[in-house]
């Protein structure tokens, strides 16, 4: 009896899974549909689900129209970099701050995570300024420099939160056989921390990858991304959808696959001492 | 001797590559099928001039916000760009356009059509130039009509137009008399009520100042619009904006649709257009009792901010995009129909352009009857048919829009909307300054 109840709840919890998966995946998958449709049967009502005349002309126009490898460029240097670099800044700033924590240590933590409160238009000028005083508007090295220092309070908290479950103890004992500070960062505490490195190292590129606001903002021809191409196919006065789709699928292509290879670090990353 | 050759060669080198630089340009545009067709077309001009031209393509949101932070920061990132009839007299004032009155003796000023060229022009001179033009008139169904019996006249009244649009729906064969937008924006819902409102003898500001929606015009205005389009309009219409009604006209589904001449080139296309053949045009109403159609004039045009290091070279782009030798170059590559609209006085004058746009008179005269000095028939205090040419309309006009949508969709009585509309725009008017 236990046990049927048991799974009639697997069921039903499964079933549950199933439909939140659905509701959170449904816009992709109407945007990959709709990427397939004429304009007119784009905007047709009521909608067509699976049965229209698919076809590739979406792809082929944005694909002629726009040059989206360099798009794509720009988007693999800038996530990339961005994140690798905000790697270097923040491992050694969660380390300090897990392993030699002061009376501010919390207080500094909040103040990292409150700038990410401040709504970004709130500083559109005085960056846009300061871009323009020191020559990195449309430059990659500006993009990078804005993009880790978007995202860093998220990987220092990350990095944080993973480096607090590693026992004290190891390090100590490295420090008892005469490893350095050096030593002891790269050959005990990283290899340690290395799942939720990863994770956060996938998670950023992810968030890099998608920002709009400024990357449209910052850039013009020379290091635009592939918000910016999204963000082309917009039209005040014509059908536009299929032709937007078309260029969304183009753009979260690349993040997606690489999500779908890594989702076992990821998950893995981000559940780590969840449950301890 | 070698090394002086070196030397002097290498300057000049240096003094070519440096040449050759600055004979680039940016240019920030919208995804509008002319100006897509514009960019195709460019690589003729960089043939011609060798200058060479790095396309910006934006939504049209995005791209105002960001050529509004461009100018503001002096950042001189674009050397063109596409703006519209809104922003070019309060840029113009603001001293961030170069002024185009000297586009060369090709440019031929004097073809624009005035009412186009004055909505671009402060105190007689011309700061954009106009690439397409635009103001709103009737597509309707002419087998509806006939159908129903009726007969569309060449200026209707408002009347007849709800009286039509309620003999033509038939619900259950989804057809719906009228679709009109209804998706909140200053450039959507309020671009059309404004307008309805002008023709209604309506205004936004009294000469003080004062917001006029407890006047008894835009009472008449709201409630004949939220009665109309619950008994003859589409299900859904607070979500409906041009691209939205668009669809709908060409899927058959509107006996009328009252919107962006622009617009009749879409439905009379039978590739995309299920009613292609059976589309008439007739100008926007009046209430009968004025000769006020709305007064109704977008243009996007390409301007030139003050911030460029390219102004002429700019300007020679400007003068090769908005010449009639540009109109020529797409009616042969592209053919007459699409050829961008609304400009200049000799395409209405020709007759192969006449043959291929059946539209085109009806255009002409829905332009030419836009008077955006005067939009109503009481005395205002601004500029703009359709909208308020004052930095605040952005803002306003998207929150007063934001009340008539939800009036529109049932939340608030048409009484409700205009008192908060009222006290809405009286609030950000003084906030702004303008009761000191």
């Amino acid at each position: 009896m236990a046990r049927a109840v048991s799974t009639r709840r697997k069921l039903a919890f499964t079933a549950l899974a199933w439909i939140v998966a659905l509701v959170v995946f449904f816009p992709i998958l109407w945007a990959f549909l709709t990427s397939f449709k004429t304009e007119g049967t784009a905007i047709a009502a009521p909608p067509k689900f699976l049965f229209f005349e698919w076809t590739l002309e979406n792809y082929r126009t944005v694909l002629e129209r726009s040059n989206y490898f360099r798009f794509l460029g720009n988007s693999i240097i800038t996530a990339v970099g961005s994140t690798l670099l905000g790697l270097v800044v923040a491992i050694p700033a969660a380390w300090a701050m897990a392993f030699s924590p002061t009376r501010r240590t919390k207080d500094v933590l909040m103040w990292m995570l409150s700038t990410k409160m401040l709504p970004a238009v709130g500083v559109l000028v005085p960056i846009t300024m300061l871009f323009r005083m020191m020559g990195l508007t449309d430059t990659h090295l500006g993009l990078v420099l804005v993009l880790t220092l978007i995202n860093l309070p998220i990987i220092v908290w990350m990095l944080f939160t993973y480096f607090k479950e590693i026992p004290v103890d190891i390090l100590e004992a490295a420090r008892m056989d005469g490893a350095s500070l050096r030593q002891e960062v790269i050959y005990v505490l990283t290899p340690m921390a290395i799942p939720g490195i990863a994770s956060t190292l996938l998670l950023n590129i992810i968030l890099a990858w998608n920002e709009s606001f400024w990357t449209i903002v910052l850039t013009t021809t020379q290091a635009t991304p592939l918000p910016a191409f999204i963000a082309a196919y917009s039209s005040p006065e014509g059908l536009f959808w299929a032709k937007l789709s078309a260029a969304s699928m183009m753009a979260i292509a690349p993040i997606l696959i690489m999500g779908w290879f890594s989702q076992k670090q990821l998950v893995r990353g981000l559940t780590f001492g969840a449950v301890k | 001797m070698k090394l002086r050759s070196i030397i002097v060669g290498s300057c000049s080198l240096f003094a070519l590559a440096a040449g050759a630089q600055a004979q680039s340009l940016t240019i920030a545009t919208v995804n509008n099928g002319d100006m897509i067709r514009m960019q195709g077309l460019s690589d003729r001009f960089t043939e011609a001039t060798g200058i060479a031209v790095d396309w910006v393509t934006l939504e049209e949101n995005v791209l105002r916000q960001r050529v509004t932070t461009d100018i503001a920061t002096g950042g001189g990132q674009y050397d063109v760009m596409t703006i519209g009839a809104y922003e070019t007299p309060i840029w113009a004032a603001q001293g961030w356009l170069a002024p185009l009155d000297d586009l060369g003796a090709d440019y031929n000023a004097d073809d624009l059509i005035p009412a186009v060229r004055e909505a671009l022009s402060v105190d007689g001179v011309q700061y954009a130039s106009p690439f397409y033009a635009e103001s709103a008139m009737i597509m309707y169904r002419t087998d509806l009509f006939e159908a129903a019996g009726l007969d569309m006249p060449a200026e209707p009244a408002w009347e007849f137009i709800g009286e039509a649009a309620r003999a033509i729906t038939d619900r259950d064969a989804e057809i719906y008399g009228i679709c009109l937008r209804g998706k909140a924006g200053w450039g959507e819902n309020m671009a059309f009520l404004t307008a309805l409102a002008n023709s209604m003898g309506g205004r936004w500001f009294d000469m003080d100042w004062e917001p006029q929606f407890d006047s008894p015009e835009w009472h008449e205005a709201l409630s004949f619009y939220v009665d109309l389009m619950t008994e003859a309009g589409p299900p859904g219409a607070s979500s409906n904006g041009f691209n939205e009604n668009l669809a709908l006209f060409q899927q058959g589904k509107c006996g009328m649709w009252m919107d962006a001449t622009v617009a009749a080139s879409f439905v009379s296309n039978p590739d995309d257009s299920q009613v292609a053949d059976s589309v008439g045009y007739a100008l926007f109403p009046t209430n009968g009792q004025f000769d006020n159609h709305g007064n109704w004039l977008w243009v996007w045009s390409l301007a030139v901010p003050a911030s460029s290091q390219n102004i002429e070279a700019a300007k020679e782009f400007i003068a090769w995009a908005t010449s009639g030798a540009y109109l020529d170059m797409v009616a042969e590559e592209e053919g007459w129909a699409n050829v961008p609209p609304g400009t200049r006085t000799s395409l209405y004058e020709n007759p192969a352009y006449a043959e291929a746009a059946p539209f085109a008179e009806m255009t002409l005269g829905a332009i030419n009857s836009a008077d955006t000095a005067n939009s109503s028939v009481q005395d205002v205090p601004y500029a703009g048919g359709q909208f308020v040419a004052i930095p605040e309309f952005q803002g306003i006009g998207t929150a007063v829009g934001q009340i008539f949508s939800a009036a529109l969709a049932g939340q608030t009585t048409v009484d409700q909307a205009l008192e908060q509309a009222q006290q809405t725009t009286r609030m950000e008017m003084e906030r702004a300054g303008y009761y000191r």
